[in-house]
């Protein structure tokens, strides 16, 4: 299964035709212990690159953005249930985010594939 | 994802321990043009460390100085601190010649409307042939702004000198005495908020303040770059002492409710509205001797038209720097520090409302994203101050 990732460290994998959506292990680490998130409510339609979700630790705050364009159609109960840790533990398995029904393919293929996200994130 | 990252100009200068600090941690960053370890093992467990042992910091990028008499001021010792003093006394509001011989005063330096440009620490020696001297602490990203400051205050001749060369290292932490104490035996009687020089082993001769920043017990210690490295490898040679960040720092002061200066202080706060009326002793309230005494004057008796105070959300988000704090749907304050307790589990702000709406109890929202969360007003600090005040064992 592809998993393709945004500059600003979103990873996106498509099952089914729905996206699944979160942030890369080197972004949760980078950010340290969650200790809170919030999640957009289902229903909620979003273009790329607009805010989507908060994330912070206690250090920082920071914004999820839409990866690709649609419709939010899941929010992992998990987050939402203040099971934060899942994020630090599984950032890209069980601490995804949202799951988004796509409007727009195309956003997803020009997306940075695993390859080249890893060489993004050495040279930062 | 992206995190706000402040303008960067020259690049950051490098610490003296710097390739201590990068065997242990690659997570720096750039705070007041210093690079500086932000985090080691990770902000919570540092954190929670250093509540419960010892934590070490570098925080050598701060403005450590000595101020002084000529060297020929030929004064007796009593005489000498009270000139030095009524030098100092010109720019801030605190009683610096009522200071006893090794005792340390928190204090800011003052605008002349009040405001404050910084806030500091000063330090009378002890040694009777070092009476006319001061040691004063400023902070990082005020010092070139604050020794000038000084240097048009004072007389001529009056000498400023930086310290900055050296290293400050600040061990903090309910075990931090036993552990300095191994090296320094005669660090274990000083009290909290005592000044001491003293020679210590093979590093020479050691600046000590009984001081800190966390809420903790604890020292600052000034070390000739020479002799740093040897100090601060012998400190975290000890179990109880591990290396801790500049963001365990912040959450560490956040939860004792102490002053930083860029949020809770700044030259549009009076001390008075910052809480710090305590800084202000009866010689100088009465003597109205000081910077923007008229303002702070009025402040201390007819109250201040704004508060510093403890916010306790009602939920789990943190509301952080620059949130709005609303009441009845009007804004009445800001947010200026805010984040998470790791000691508390919970979030916490600290921030600035109308007089009328700081007391304790008070329900307001804050504006987390635009949205109204409800928050208490608290006392502050969060978390109580473990400082040691008499001799003998204990806080």
């Amino acid at each position: 299964m592809t998993t393709r990732y945004t500059k600003d460290h979103e990873w996106v994998r498509m099952e089914g035709g729905i996206a699944i959506i979160g942030i890369s292990a080197y972004a949760a680490e980078q950010l340290g212990d969650v200790v809170y998130a919030e999640l957009p409510a289902v229903g909620a339609p979003f273009k790329q690159g607009d805010d989507m979700a908060v994330v912070e630790s206690a250090k920082t705050a920071s914004d999820v953005y839409a990866p690709i364009s649609g419709e939010i159609v899941e929010a992992n109960a998990e987050i939402a249930g203040e099971n934060w840790e899942i994020i630090n533990d599984a950032p890209q398995a069980g601490g995804w985010f949202v799951k988004l029904k796509p409007s727009n393919k195309a956003e997803f293929d020009a997306l940075m594939d695993e390859a080249a996200y890893g060489e993004y994130v050495k040279g930062l | 994802m992206t995190e706000a990252t402040p303008p960067k100009n020259l690049p950051p200068k490098k610490l003296v321990l710097d390739a201590l600090w990068r065997a242990r941690t690659n997570k720096f960053g750039d705070f007041a043009g210093y690079d500086m370890p932000l985090q080691f093992e990770g902000l919570i467990p540092e954190h929670n460390w250093t509540r419960a042992h010892a934590g070490l910091f570098d925080v050598s990028h701060m403005g450590p100085c000595f101020i002084g008499l000529p060297k020929d001021h030929g004064l007796a010792p009593e005489a000498a601190h009270a000139a030095i003093a009524a030098q100092v006394e010109r720019i801030v509001p605190s009683d610096i010649a009522g200071l006893k011989p090794g005792q340390i005063r928190y204090t800011t330096l003052l605008n002349a409307l009040g405001g404050v440009l910084d806030d500091l620490m000063i330090a009378r020696p002890s040694e009777p042939e070092a009476q006319g001297d001061l040691y004063v602490v400023v902070n990082a990203g005020c010092k070139h702004a604050d020794w000038d400051y000084m240097g048009r205050s004072f007389d001529p001749g009056i000498r400023i000198v930086r310290a900055d060369d050296r290293c400050l290292l600040a061990l903090q932490g309910p075990e931090a005495a036993d552990a300095f104490s191994l090296l320094c035996p005669a660090a274990a009687d000083m009290n909290f908020m005592t000044y001491a020089r003293l020679e210590v082993g093979t590093f020479g001769r050691l600046t000590i303040s009984r001081s800190g920043y966390t809420g903790e017990d604890g020292y600052e210690i000034l070390v000739k770059a020479d002799q740093a490295q040897g100090l601060a490898e012998a400190l975290l040679s000890d179990v109880r002492v591990k290396p801790i960040g500049l963001g365990a720092r912040d959450t560490l002061r956040l939860e004792a409710g102490l002053c930083l200066y860029g949020h809770e202080l700044d030259p549009g706060t009076s001390p008075i509205e910052a809480d710090l009326a305590w800084i202000i002793q009866k010689r100088r309230r009465e003597a109205k001797d000081f910077p923007g005494a008229m303002h702070i004057t009025r402040h201390l008796t007819d109250g201040p038209p704004k508060k510093r105070v403890g916010l306790k959300p009602k939920d789990r988000a943190p509301a952080r720097d620059g949130v709005e704090i609303h009441k009845d749907g009007r804004m009445i304050g800001m947010v200026s520090s805010g984040g998470f307790s790791p000691t508390l589990n919970a979030p916490i702000s600290m921030g600035y409302v109308e007089a009328k709406f700081a007391a304790p109890g008070t329900i307001v929202d804050l504006m987390v994203r635009g949205q109204p969360r409800a928050a208490e007003v608290t006392p502050l600090p969060f978390v109580p101050h473990q400082y040691r005040r008499s001799k003998g064992k204990g806080s």
